[in-house]
């Protein structure tokens, strides 16, 4: 097993020179370069304070040597000065708000396992029933609404009309004089309207790759010969062809990963929740290279972190991967 | 919006924009029963799209962070509610005879909110990081016009000009620093009081949230009295229509309506039974501006018509549902430098099509659009994405240029690129922009010809000589008469030239939680007491903050 | 040869046809191709007319979908914004689909070292929030229609890749690939005759997904303010101008985002329904 691992490991390293290499690439591909917009916002910025700038990041050199330093400092996880006015390290910008963004994406991939599984098991084994043909449609409106405008209809309806709900942001603002079970309740009930969204715009991959996973493997021989057998639909259905159906599910979480990522620009904007995604997005808007940077890198290095403990499990959970 | 962050930073020096004319209702505001006697307590909601990204306001440029950092400092001087100086750190001030040293007398008594004294050297020592090249800083301009500076006592402060300087004074608006938590920082933006800031403001800093809200107490000590809400709190919502879904569910309790909302939206029951709607001018206006040098737009006659061809009143309607003025210059009406007796440009298209005729475009192939030697009057107006108004008014006058035989093609840009690629290189023809003004009419930064070269705001082009003397002795005097005479017949020469067509002043339209009493609007706004403000006992809302 | 293709063709419409949810998927892609291709038909009004006599007038005879904050005609531009939004789509998957096809075929074909080089760069490439990426570029080089499809185009090419090099591997070793090169037929023939019009299914399922993907990207970067520029018409554009009057005049967002959702829902509808009718094992229990 640890042999496994540490050659997975080995795996990631072209694909994190590659990540960063794009990563790069991406950023210097912009009109202008990163000094025209640090000093966009101040008019009457002298020629030094330029000057100043470009050393700092190395402009003045070659391209490949600006990679070969970032890389460098990338390793250290330095991502160097965000270009905003507050100037703080882009590391710290990005960490403080990743457990946000994690933390909402992990309960909506719990919500999104916990439905599709048996709804992916349910219209495989009733294929072209009716509970099929809705469960269809249902998962694929989720895909198909945009994600924002669902979330302002929800807002509407449980914020506004009924009042059930918070509208917007992760605690209320009197969050901090509240008892225990106060603060875990106050926290829930404003997660349940992004966590939906979430959940329910992501629910499609899921529940449809279960739906065809579980028809391959009911079409298998062994389970033709367990039906032939004799054994109870239920038994055949719980007992072999669910375990098989599931193991390939690991892969497709760990492939979910940057999907989910970039569903948070959206959800955490319409939700006013201060997340990576909104971050990224600010980032973008306001020219910040090395925050962009530092979150591709990061967003890129989230995925390949999914996708290493995704096969990890699925190597735990199929013991015929290590003898491969 | 975003334009006028930046050109906040290139104008504006007060904090808080404000308004002339108080024009419609305080929606009956009730007034104070005894039951509804001021008292200390509650907070007041805010949202804010951006966060802040720092507190010290030499160091940020964008309009939150100005915001925030107005509750925490205070200046030497301020505007008053009718948009005259008054002091604010500074008692009282004189200006010596020749107009080229000022002296201000400093409030006795003041603390920083650590408890340390306020001094002449704190402002001493600000004036220092303004012109340090180390503090990256867009306002040392105006302080590099010091010559000297001198604190002869803990409460005087001199600061003496070359030549007479009239933007001077408002320029010491800037927020004081404490010396004694910056000494030792070269760069102060780098330093923890930009994080977490000392002032000597009616609100004392308690947290900073990043991406989701600031908040701030009163301070008790508050040299103009404590002030009645205990707390500000201001939350970062980036979306518009959170916002107002927020405001209606009560979770925020004060916002800038757009004028849709406030039109449509909010004149239910339950609106008005919760909040109170306002409505004044707002410090700023929208133009067409023409790259000058332009074949196409180098003819007055031409710019002209575009004024006569623009149904300015279409515009104000479509895209402000009327809350708004005509705009003939770039002053706003009812301030003292507003000149209202200017050439006007009713609406006329036959006026405008004879115009063009004059300058020799005619629809000679009858395709109709007009042609001169061979070449159709085509161009492109390009304006910055995300900003409604300014896409709509673009349509609109596409429209309305269509109609005289002008096709004019509309290119949305993202901001920055807008300004380095666009703007900046002079590759325009025509642009759909805004200018925030400042309450200090000098705007030789907009119209003096030396202000055309890159990364200045004279990116049209203009220069007038006539227009460069006027400004010049505008900016030399404290004479208010003749600054006055000055600036009046820089808009009448504005109004001649067309350089820009002048459009229209927008309206600001906050609304504002009806527990919240004590605004009184005024041409500054409704901000301008905000320590008056207050929740009258039985109704506070947020009890868990003690007053 | 010709009658089996044209046999097995009658088979998988056959198939079709019995799935219901796929033959209303394909109704409403049918009727938006027709929108798209003749909007003038469809439209009462110039989308670009604007009339401030007539602002924010609910749905009536005039104007069926009512009209918009500049008084324009909302089915007018709902039209347009039909043609708009299918451009991006099918420009974008056209994009892709080409860099996939000519990775695959590449990567699978090849094989050793050019294969494992170019798996390498699509699992990179897999490894970005493609969303990131895309709202990177688009910011920085500016929202106008091209940059867009040419951005989602270059962002979403790996999955047609991975199945065009797929199908290369299992097919290459086929015994009609090797005879056809025993009687001397070259590489380029080989791929464009025996196995490219092999993987049309699968690519034809993907692309049909991924221009209801492209749909939903625009409008989710016109909600961010970067998507397709108004005054040009864009069901995400649209809608992101009607949500901030979404309790107000319901008409402007309801009739962009149902016209989404709906045709989003119609892609993938249709997409599974080929590919369950063009993969009969899995019809077969």
């Amino acid at each position: 097993m640890l042999r496994y691992i540490v050659r997975r490991l080995l795996h990631t390293i072209p694909l994190l020179i590659g990540i960063s290499l794009i990563s790069f690439l991406v950023i210097h591909a912009a009109p202008g370069g990163p000094v025209e917009m640090a000093t966009d916002l101040n008019p009457r910025a002298t020629a030094e304070y330029r000057q100043r700038l470009v050393e700092y990041y190395g402009l003045d050199k070659p391209l490949h040597v600006q990679y070969v330093q970032w890389l460098g400092r990338m390793a250290t996880l330095d991502f160097g000065q965000s270009f905003s006015r507050d100037g703080r390290q882009v590391s710290e910008k990005i960490t403080e708000r990743i457990p946000v963004t994690l933390g909402i994406n992990v309960l909506s991939l719990g919500l999104i396992i916990l439905v599709a599984v048996p709804v992916g098991i349910y219209s495989a084994v009733r294929k072209d029933s009716w509970f099929d043909r809705v469960s269809t449609v249902t998962v694929f409106t989720g895909y198909a609404v945009p994600a924002f405008w669902l979330a302002l209809l929800l807002m509407i309806l449980f914020g506004v009309r009924l009042g059930w709900l918070p509208i917007s942001g992760l605690v209320s603002l009197e969050h901090e004089s509240l008892p225990f079970a106060g603060k875990v309740w106050d926290r829930a009930r404003h997660l349940v309207l992004p966590v939906f969204v979430s959940a329910f715009t992501g629910l499609a991959g899921f529940s449809r790759y279960m739906r065809s996973n579980m028809l391959e493997v009911i079409r298998q021989d062994y389970i033709a010969s367990a039906k032939a057998k004799g054994l109870p639909e239920r038994k055949v259905v719980f007992r072999h062809a669910l375990r098989n159906a599931l193991l390939p599910l690991i892969t497709i979480l760990g492939l979910s990963v940057p999907g989910l990522l970039g569903g948070s620009v959206i959800f955490e904007s319409i939700f006013a929740i201060p997340g990576l995604g909104q971050l990224f997005y600010q980032g973008v808007m306001a020219r910040d290279y090395p925050l962009v940077m530092g979150s591709l890198v990061i967003g890129a290095f989230l995925t390949l972190l999914g996708n290493l403990l995704a096969d990890v499990g699925y190597a735990l959970a199929d013991p015929r991967i290590k003898t491969e | 919006m975003k334009f006028y962050r930046v050109i906040a930073v290139a104008l504006a020096v007060a904090v808080l924009a404000g308004c002339a004319k108080k024009k419609e209702d305080a929606a009956g505001e009730a007034s104070p029963s005894p039951s509804a006697a001021p008292a200390y307590g509650d907070a007041i909601v805010e949202g804010s799209i951006g966060d802040v990204s720092g507190f010290l306001t030499a160091v940020t440029g964008d309009s939150a962070s100005h915001t925030a950092a107005g509750y925490v400092f205070n200046g030497l001087v301020r505007y008053d509610k009718n948009l005259k100086l008054e002091g604010e750190l500074a008692e009282s001030w004189e200006v010596s005879p020749d107009g080229r040293k000022i002296t201000f007398h400093l409030r006795k008594g003041v603390t920083w909110h650590d408890g340390k004294p306020f001094t002449s050297e704190d402002v001493m020592f600000t004036y220092r990081k303004m012109i340090d090249p180390n503090t990256p800083t867009a306002y040392a301009e105006d302080f590099k016009q010091v010559t000297r500076a001198s604190a002869p006592d803990s409460s005087t402060f001199i600061v003496e000009y070359e030549k007479p300087f009239a933007p001077a004074l408002a320029s010491w608006g800037m927020h004081v620093l404490p010396k004694h938590l910056l000494e030792g920082y070269p760069d102060i933006s780098r330093s923890p009081a930009n994080k977490k800031p000392v002032g000597t403001g009616p609100f004392r800093f308690v947290e900073w949230k990043t991406g989701e809200k600031t908040v701030f107490e009163a301070n008790p000590d508050y040299f103009e009295g404590r002030p009645y809400l205990s707390r500000v709190i201001t939350r970062v919502i980036p979306d518009l229509a959170t916002t107002f879904l927020e405001l209606k569910s009560g979770g925020l309790d004060m916002m800038g309506l757009t004028p849709l909302q406030y039109t449509r939206q909010t004149e239910t029951e339950e609106f008005r039974r919760s909040f109170n709607k306002y409505r004044y001018l707002s410090f700023g206006y929208t133009y067409l501006g023409f790259r000058l040098s332009h074949p196409l737009f180098s003819d007055k006659r031409v710019r002209q018509a575009f004024a006569y061809a623009i149904n300015k009143k279409e515009i104000i309607d479509g895209v402000l549902f009327g809350l708004g003025q005509e705009a003939t210059g770039p002053y706003k009406p009812g301030t003292w430098a507003y000149n209202p007796d200017v050439r006007k440009y009713p609406y006329d298209p036959e006026r405008a099509k004879a115009l063009l005729a004059e300058a020799g475009w005619k629809d000679a192939d009858e395709d109709g659009i007009l042609d001169k030697g061979g070449r159709k009057f085509a161009f492109t107006v390009l304006t910055n994405a995300g900003n409604d108004s300014r896409a709509k008014t673009a349509a609109i006058i596409q429209q309305s240029l269509a109609a005289v035989g002008i096709r004019m093609e509309i290119r949305t840009l993202e901001w920055s690129a807008f300004i380095n690629e666009f703007v900046d290189k002079r590759k325009f023809d025509a642009v759909i922009l805004g200018w925030s003004i400042s309450q200090d009419p000098d705007q030789y930064d907009i119209w003096s010809s030396k202000k055309t070269g890159p990364k200045e705001f004279n990116f049209i082009g203009f220069a007038n000589d006539e227009v460069d003397r006027l400004l010049e002795e505008g900016r030399r005097t404290f004479d208010m008469e003749k600054r006055k005479k000055a600036y009046f017949r820089i808009q009448e020469i504005l109004a001649e030239e067309q350089p820009y067509v002048f459009l229209y002043y927008p309206d600001s339209l906050p609304a504002v939680q009806k527990r919240i009493r004590g605004i009184e609007p005024a041409p500054a706004g409704i901000s301008y007491n905000f320590i008056k403000w207050y929740v009258p006992k039985g109704e506070r809302k947020y009890t868990s903050f003690q007053p | 040869m010709m009658a089996g293709s044209t046999s097995m063709f009658r088979d998988f419409l056959r198939r079709l046809g019995k799935n219901r949810l796929a033959v209303a998927g394909g109704i409403v892609v049918s009727f938006l191709f027709l929108v798209a291709a003749v909007p003038s038909a469809f439209a009462p009004h110039d989308p670009s007319r604007i009339d401030v006599l007539k602002i924010l007038e609910p749905p009536s005879a005039d104007h069926p979908l009512g009209t918009d904050e500049l008084g324009r005609d909302v089915l007018s531009r709902m039209v347009h914004g039909a043609r708009i939004s299918m451009e991006v789509g099918f420009v974008a998957m056209g994009i892709a689909t080409v860099i996939g096809l000519v990775i695959g075929l590449i990567a699978g074909f090849y094989g050793r070292w050019v294969d494992a080089a170019l798996m390498r760069f699509v699992d990179i490439m897999l490894c970005f929030p493609s969303f990131f990426l895309i709202l990177a570029v688009i910011a920085f080089l500016g929202p106008s229609i091209v940059n867009i499809m040419a951005i989602i185009g270059l962002t979403s090419w790996m999955g047609a890749a991975r199945l065009v090099r797929a199908e290369m591997l299992s097919l290459k070793e086929r015994d009609f690939v090797a005879a056809a090169r025993a009687q001397g037929a070259g590489d380029l023939r080989i791929i464009f005759r025996h196995i490219l019009p092999n993987a049309i299914a699968p690519i034809l399922v993907w692309a049909t997904l991924g221009v209801a993907g492209a749909i939903l990207v625009e409008s989710s970067l016109s909600f961010l303010g970067i998507g397709v520029q108004p005054p040009t018409p864009s069901w995400g554009n649209m809608l992101t101008a009607g949500k901030d009057n979404i309790e107000f005049a319901w008409w402007l967002s309801v009739y962009p985002g149902m016209a989404i959702l709906v045709t989003v829902l119609g892609y993938y509808l249709l997409g599974e329904g080929i590919q369950d009718a063009a993969d009969p094992r899995l019809t077969g229990r």
